[in-house]
């Protein structure tokens, strides 16, 4: 158990690709912290460099209390499960758990005994004489989260983990994760690109771009006040619209090729800025009433627990979330885009203003 | 199963007429006739045989020479197998960490691979020759008074570090590609669960390369063995004289060199049963050899 802090921790590699601009971040001791982001925007990099597997070119990282710069990774009192689970191919699934205590010099019964305890915790006792080879990929998945288990770690770092399964066992395993995170009250890092992991997971998210934290924040702070459009776009599902707009102070936001919208508080830069707003924010209307403007239905996506509105505005996308009692009669709509539910972001720098 | 579609039923036959009759011309009708003449007592002018049953064998068995070499071939191959998979090991290892130059240090290595027995054994007597050779020249002036073809010790010794040389190459291949083989998050989790890399590469390294190493044990036998003719021939310059030689060497100079031909055959069927009982031991172990997904 132990509070992590990053503290200005950057990434060059040999070719000179800076993979991680100096970034801190500084996590509670028991806390769940999931790091998002696409391909290639460094969260990878730093949990690697957390678990020692990569240099850390500039900065210090502390597990506890202990700067762990300098240490090997068995050294550092954590534990780590892999996307492709890296289990020992030729040690029974015992033999995989036991590994690391065996390695530390711990005595065999006290080996036994934390070994059939991880096994009873994830339901994996029946198969412990048997190899890697004889399992399925959930179950694989499981040996791998009980062989971070047993190490009993100050820190779990979690790459990936559940990309290899398939979407049912995945949001089994997303539930499992979380709740046995909860019992043991280990302090955890985990790296995903899925945006829906890291909102049901997290107790606080960091979202990553291109080598930068963008925001660090929990779930519903990223979701309701993205800190930019990068933010906004990357969380929720579907993603929420981004216009081209004007504002030209005293409350005259226009948006390009909807009008005017009123904004009931004053910005505090003027000229060009996007704005966003989330597809079940949209109010679509059958009837024009005020503040409304006509859109075309291209199409209506079902989802079951409601549908989903398909149009374009100019030539951007925009989708607007419906419930279930929303009939929708004939070709054209009347939207209304209400000012409280909008996100205004600076044109040039992507920022929320 | 896909049934094949010929209206005669020979056709099939015909056309494996001509792999059969290689097969047979060149490696069962020669195998035969090794058995068979190894009944016989043949006059030195090839005139004509005697039939005497299983004496070559009984002769051989008890003729002291026999037994020597039969010995040494076993010291030879010990040692030669030995050192040329645990050199190839501890290189390909060395090879699998280096990051800059990774290439060429790996084509370097692999070199040696493309040299012919008899151009290595070339190479290496020059190394090894009393007068000439900087190897020799290295040991006598270590105060070891090293004679490439007289003394029996220093000629085994040139042999045997010469069939090691030529042989590291293709272990040392096989090695590195099983090597890298081993997925790279195997080692990583490896790095988390044990600090000591020396723990690590016996318990995680060396037995997830122990498919590629049993493959290479027996190659490296039937190299011992067999393929080492070229570099004892060229080492022993065609004459023996006093100095230790292999059973296939031996055979050679029985049937040619001493023109007993009875004798030569009875030790090529000993040999014919040795590699027959590896080859059904490397058929087994590669049947029961582990599947890593």
């Amino acid at each position: 158990m132990a509070k992590v802090v990053i503290d200005n921790v950057r990434k060059v590699y040999p070719n000179g690709t800076e993979a991680l601009s100096p970034s801190s971040l500084s996590i509670e001791d028991g806390e769940f912290i999931v790091l998002v982001g696409p391909s290639g925007c460094g969260k990878s990099t730093l949990l690697r460099m957390i678990a020692g597997l990569e240099d850390i070119t500039e900065g210090t990282i502390s597990i506890g209390e202990r700067v762990v710069n300098a240490l090997d990774p068995a050294e550092r009192d954590i534990a780590m499960v892999f996307q492709n689970y890296a289990l020992y191919p030729h040690m029974s699934v015992y033999k995989n758990m036991a590994y690391g205590l065996k390695n530390r010099g711990m005595p065999k019964a006290d080996i036994d005994a934390a070994v059939q305890k991880a096994a009873k915790l994830l339901h994996i006792e029946e198969f412990l004489a048997r190899k890697p080879s004889q399992l399925s990929g959930g179950q694989r998945q499981r040996v791998a989260m009980g062989r971070a288990i047993v190490r009993d770690p100050a820190l779990f770092l979690f790459d990936e983990p559940l990309s290899n399964l398939d979407a049912k066992l995945r949001n089994q395993m997303r539930i499992e994760i979380r709740k046995l995170q909860r019992e043991l009250g280990v302090t955890s890092i985990y790296v995903t690109h899925d945006q829906i992991e890291a909102m049901t997971m997290a107790d606080r998210i960091a979202v990553l771009n291109t080598g930068k934290i963008e925001q660090i924040g929990t779930p519903a702070q990223i979701y309701h006040t993205p800190a930019s459009i990068f933010v906004a776009s990357f969380m929720g599902a579907p993603p929420m619209n981004i216009l081209d707009g004007h504002y030209n102070g005293n409350g005259g936001l226009e948006i390009k090729d909807l009008g005017h919208v009123a904004v009931d508080h004053t910005l505090e830069v003027t000229g060009d800025i996007q704005v966003g707003i989330r597809p079940e924010n949209v109010e679509i209307h059958q009837a024009e009433e005020p503040h409304t403007i006509p859109i075309k239905v291209d199409f209506l996506e079902e989802l079951g627990a409601g549908r989903l509105l398909h149009t374009t505005i100019g030539n951007t996308p925009f989708i607007a979330h419906l419930d279930n009692e929303h009939q929708i009669n004939g070709e054209t709509v009347f939207a209304h885009l209400p000012a409280r539910a909008l996100h205004l972001f600076d044109a040039s720098t992507g920022r929320r203003v | 199963m896909i049934k094949s579609q010929f209206k005669s039923p020979l056709f099939p036959y015909l056309l494996l007429l001509p792999q059969l009759s290689i097969v047979v011309i060149f490696f069962y009708w020669p195998a035969a006739e090794a058995i068979r003449s190894s009944f016989y007592l043949e006059d030195p002018f090839g005139f004509s045989s005697t039939f005497v049953g299983l004496d070559n064998f009984r002769d051989m068995v008890s003729r002291s020479d026999y037994v020597a070499t039969a010995e040494f071939t076993i010291i030879f191959s010990v040692i030669v197998t030995f050192f040329s998979l645990a050199i190839a090991l501890l290189l390909a290892v060395t090879a699998d960490r280096v990051l800059r130059g990774a290439s060429t240090y790996k084509t370097l290595l692999m070199w040696v691979y493309a040299i012919a027995p008899p151009v290595a054994a070339l190479i290496g007597i020059m190394m090894f020759d009393t007068l000439v050779g900087p190897i020799a020249g290295f040991f006598q002036a270590l105060g070891w008074n090293y004679q490439l073809g007289t003394n029996r010790f220093d000629t085994a010794f040139a042999m045997i570090v010469i069939s090691i040389w030529k042989q590291v190459p293709v272990n040392f291949i096989f090695f590195l590609s099983g090597l890298q083989g081993i997925p790279k998050s195997v080692q990583e989790a490896a790095a988390i669960d044990c600090a000591s890399s020396t723990r690590r590469f016996w318990t995680i390294t060396f037995p997830l390369l122990a498919p590629t190493g049993f493959f290479l044990l027996i190659i490296n036998i039937t190299y011992s063995l067999f393929d080492t003719f070229g570099i004892i021939d060229v080492v022993l310059k065609g004459e023996p004289g006093n100095n230790p030689v292999t059973l296939v060497y031996k055979v050679f100079l029985d049937g040619f060199r001493g023109n007993d031909l009875g004798g030569s055959s009875a030790q090529s069927v000993i040999l014919m049963i040795l590699v027959l009982i590896l080859t059904v031991f490397q058929f087994r172990l590669i049947e029961r050899r582990v599947h890593y997904n």
